[in-house]
């Protein structure tokens, strides 16, 4: 098992080709000269120059981080409430609802879910813009929190808390002082991942804002309705570039501190 | 006190942003066009009772649905892209996943990084990046003119063709996942017995691996397929006028035609489409859940 | 051994700690607690033994206040507890998986419950001091649950929970996760420590063993109901029930029918055409009445001879050996087909044992050896 066949090693590698090759290409061709982005014409960063200089994608990426920052910090919160609902809420009314308002976001094609909130805006009367955006983005967005936590939650150590009560807290400090340092990761991953999906997401906020809110998804699709261009390559350049950094140093951190467990639990083990 | 409150907070929120809307959908969906802003004449007047309700209902968009064949036509067409973009991802990503799964130990972790990574990527940019490659001057066309396997330029772009290469290109994350995580928990030792009862590699493989690793196969086939039915940005970049999709026609009804109760009565329509795929898919989940304990 | 000088369950004028007032515990349609009353004192070693799902751990719940009985009254030293929240309630428990915090350290572990109580930060440190000195971790005070041995993370969940001096301490099954060797030395230790703090400790066990060598007095649950409430002497010697004489170490029972014969003393019917059985008994049976002598193994001498003067006589055949090291348990086999185990001590080395597989031997007890017992 420690050898890969030969089947497994071209698998692998054609897949990964197939993974990595387009964006690859899409990197390469960010730093080329030419305006005509399918002909190599030589090394250059103008494109990336040019990009920095061009105001409305800078204020379209300024309301984009600012929508994913505020969505992913609501849906944190809300979500990790809900995920605690449905694991250690008992029986209530309406939970079979609540459980599949929770599901049902996961499953729900974006076209949908952003047509519904776009009437609802314009049922009440509200003005669409950041704010809706926003209050789109951290609906959906709480229920991919609500799984990620709840996931963690189930494999809670439910006497952990029953022993913060024993001691003394309150129901309140012991969820403050014991269950959430606990579940941190959980809760720190789902604010990852909202925050990803809020950066990433056209459709809804194409629905949901309006003239005076333009995110850079909603730009970079207009933009490449019209076909490939250099500066696109280069944005996608750059974007692509932050996650990478992003996941690889989040998973260098967590192999680490599972290794330092790992050998603390070892020590210990001798010591016994 | 506490506990009223922690339960009411996420719940009335959701009620609000995710449950009315959808009574909207539904009740916009049963309304007729109206040249106006918002471009609909309402129904129906909470006020006046559901028994108003059910006399004055309306099911003219959806009889509209049906008459005109552009929509019966997109439901169909959907319908086949998802499924044969599903079966093309399988055929892609099982191989992948079965050779993470037979890797050596210290790799997998690398290996399981590389695939999530295209996952934490933007989804547009990830559609984008075939753009380049398969348009007429791209440079998958470049390639093949320079190797001389064809002499005119491929046209691949704006076809269903690239739509099924976008589709398979994005989802495969979704369905080598669960198919690794299926393939990972086997027992090696179950294909060595296998081959110990007589079996040759090939048919061991095709009675004991694959079946095994079935609830993996259907759970990245749900996770594939529910999403790409309702897809919209693949099919409006790659995808050309032939290419019906439902996702890119109800955008279409909304933003081009601004017609809002058709576009709400094909929500709802794809919605219902979709319910069968997910209750089964919340089956799948529970019978593994259970078998697991 | 304690018991002559610690008894006030023998007191009646001495007041009890806990007290359950017919207290039913009803989960949906399962009754866990069936009306059961029982009186704890203070500085008692209490032990709740029975098997899994006996209600043992439910009682300790409620005593803790993570449940609330469905029917009767708890008293904590005279006050109905049922209004008070577990954080406010002067009892502390150890849980079974010691549920140690682990994020925090050692330290700091023992030290949450005092500052919940906004204890002041030097009085804090002393206290904390002091318990790590009591249950010798002072070295380990720096660490993390997960970097120190099981038997450690033991120590450290029972100094966190004596921390706060409470009035009761519960133990849920405190030693389940140590190995043997480890929870006999733990055993010790958790005594030793209930005697210098004086605390009133209620350990829930499964472990008849665990029960008997740290208890004051033992009680025996079953199905929701106290069996029997006993010093671990009594609950052994005289069990008051075929159940508990089971529960509690090996014992042979044999059934029959008694018929008095003079004062306390009982002529025992028990097989066709084998001599009757005779033993004492201060339990009172009336003539035909269906009885079990209850009789331990190491109380049953086995011999080549019949014995001249034995109050009980039977011949039978060497069926099976089980050595146990120190101990070696024959099983006679009866003409009648019964089984019945006699315990000898290896006091010589085991190529010199006197009997053997298929041997003939006589099996014989005194008329007191045996508990006799209705049910």
């Amino acid at each position: 098992m420690n050898r890969l066949s030969w089947f497994n090693t071209v698998s692998l590698t054609l897949g990964f080709a197939f993974l990595y090759i387009p964006m690859v290409i899409l990197i390469v061709y960010s730093f080329n000269e030419s305006k005509l982005v399918t002909v190599w014409a030589g090394f250059s960063t103008k494109w990336y120059g040019e990009l920095l200089g061009n105001d409305a994608f800078l204020s379209a990426a300024w309301v984009t981080v600012k929508v994913a920052v505020l969505s992913s910090t609501f849906a944190t919160v809300l979500g990790t409430m809900g995920a605690y609902v449905l694991v250690r809420g008992g029986r209530f009314m309406g939970r079979t609802l609540f459980s599949g308002m929770i599901y049902a976001p996961l499953v729900m094609p974006e076209v949908i879910t952003g047509l519904s909130l776009l009437l609802l805006f314009i049922g009440i009367g509200i003005e669409r813009g950041v704010m809706t955006i926003v209050l789109a983005h951290t609906t959906f967005s709480m229920c991919y929190v609500s799984v990620v936590v709840s996931s963690r939650l189930v494999t809670f150590d439910r006497s952990l808390e029953e022993a913060a009560l024993d001691l003394g807290c309150s129901p309140a400090e012991a969820f403050r002082l014991v269950t959430l340092p606990i579940i941190a990761p959980a809760v720190i991953s789902g604010w990852l991942l909202a925050f990803t999906l809020s950066l990433d997401d056209l459709v809804i906020a194409s629905f949901t804002s309006g003239p005076s809110a333009t995110t850079l998804p909603i730009k970079i699709f207009s933009a490449v309705r019209l076909g490939v261009s250099p500066e696109i390559n280069a944005l996608s350049t750059i974007m692509i570039g932050i996650v990478t950094v992003g996941v690889i140093s989040a998973s260098l951190i967590s192999k680490q501190a599972l290794v330092r467990q790992k050998r603390d639990e070892q020590a210990a083990a001798r010591a016994q | 006190m506490r506990r009223f409150l922690l339960i009411a907070i996420p719940y009335a929120w959701l009620t609000v942003l995710f449950l009315v809307p959808f009574a909207i959908v539904f009740k916009i969906s049963l309304s007729d066009y109206a040249v106006s802003i918002p471009p609909y004449v309402p129904q129906f007047d909470w006020a006046e009772g559901i028994m108003a309700f059910i006399r004055e209902l309306d099911f003219e968009n959806f009889v509209f649905l049906t008459e005109d064949d552009l929509y019966w036509k997109a439901y169909l067409s959907s319908l086949k892209i998802a499924i044969s973009a599903t079966f093309l991802t399988l055929c892609v990503g099982y191989p992948i996943a079965y050779g993470m799964a037979r890797a050596p130990e210290e790799w997998r972790p690398t290996l399981m990084m590389l695939v999530i990574l295209p996952f934490w990527t933007s989804f547009l940019i990830r559609v984008y990046a075939w753009m380049g490659i398969l348009s007429n001057e791209g440079y998958l066309n470049q390639v093949l003119l320079w190797t001389g396997i064809i002499n005119e330029p491929l046209t691949i772009l704006n076809t269903n063709t690239a739509v099924y290469i976008g589709i398979v290109y994005t989802y495969l994350p979704f369905m080598i996942l669960p198919v690794y995580s299926a393939l990972d928990r086997l027992d090696g030792s179950l294909i060595e017995a296998a081959e110990d009862l007589g079996c040759s590699r090939a048919k061991a493989f095709w009675l004991v691996t694959i079946p095994l690793s079935r609830p993996g196969i259907i759970a990245g086939c749900f996770l594939v397929f529910i999403p790409t039915l309702g897809e919209f940005v693949i099919p409006s970049l790659l995808g050309g006028s032939g290419t019906l999709m439902i996702g890119k026609v109800l955008w279409e009804e909304f933003f081009s035609n601004r017609d809002w109760p058709v576009a709400s009565a094909v929500a709802v329509i794809l919605l219902l489409i979709l319910v069968i795929p997910i209750v089964l898919f919340q089956r799948n989940q529970q019978k593994q859940a259970e078998a697991e304990q | 051994m304690q018991s002559s000088k610690f008894a006030p369950w023998d007191d009646p004028d001495a007041k009890p700690l806990i007290r359950f007032k017919n207290v039913t515990k009803r989960f949906g349609e399962f009754t866990a607690i069936d009306n059961l009353t029982l009186d704890i004192y203070e500085r008692e070693f209490f032990a709740l033994l029975g098997p899994s799902g006996c209600g043992k751990t439910t009682m300790m719940r409620m005593l803790a206040g993570f449940e609330s009985p469905t029917e009767g009254v708890i008293e904590l030293a005279g006050q109905d507890i049922a209004p008070v929240p577990p954080n406010k309630r002067a009892v502390n428990m150890m849980f079974q998986s010691y549920a140690l915090f682990p994020h925090l350290s050692v330290w700091d572990n023992i030290a949450f419950g005092l500052r919940r109580d906004r204890m002041p930060k030097r009085d804090v440190e002393d206290r904390v001091e002091e318990m790590l000195r009591l249950v010798r971790l002072e070295k380990f005070a720096k660490r993390k649950p997960h970097q120190i041995s099981g038997g450690q993370r033991q120590r450290v969940a029972l100094a966190r929970s004596l921390a706060k001096a409470p009035k009761l301490l519960l133990l849920d099954e405190p030693l389940g996760a140590l190995d043997k060797k480890l929870r006999q030395d733990t055993q010790f230790e958790l005594m030793d420590i209930q005697e210098k703090t004086g605390t009133t400790f209620v350990i829930v066990t499964h472990d008849q063993e665990e029960a008997m060598t740290v208890a004051s007095r033992v009680a025996v649950m079953d199905q929701g109901q106290l069996m029997q409430v006993s010093t671990p002497d009594r609950i052994y010697e005289t069990p008051n029930s075929v159940y508990v004489a089971d529960f509690i170490g090996d014992v042979n029972i044999i059934q029959g029918r008694a018929t008095p014969e003079g004062e306390e003393t009982y002529r025992i019917d028990w097989s066709e055409g084998v001599q009757p059985l005779t033993a004492k008994s201060s339990n009172e049976f009336a003539a035909g009445q269906t009885c079990h002598l209850a009789i331990r193994p190491e109380k049953v001498a086995i011999t080549a001879e019949r014995p001249e003067d034995a109050a009980n006589a039977v011949q039978g055949r060497v069926h099976d050996i089980a050595y146990l090291g120190n101990l070696s348990t024959y099983y006679v086999e009866l003409p009648n087909g019964t089984i019945i185990k006699a315990q000898t001590s290896n006091t010589r080395r085991i190529s010199r044992r006197t009997f053997t597989w298929e041997d003939t031997v006589w099996l014989s007890w005194t008329a007191t050896a045996g508990v006799l017992l209705a049910n």
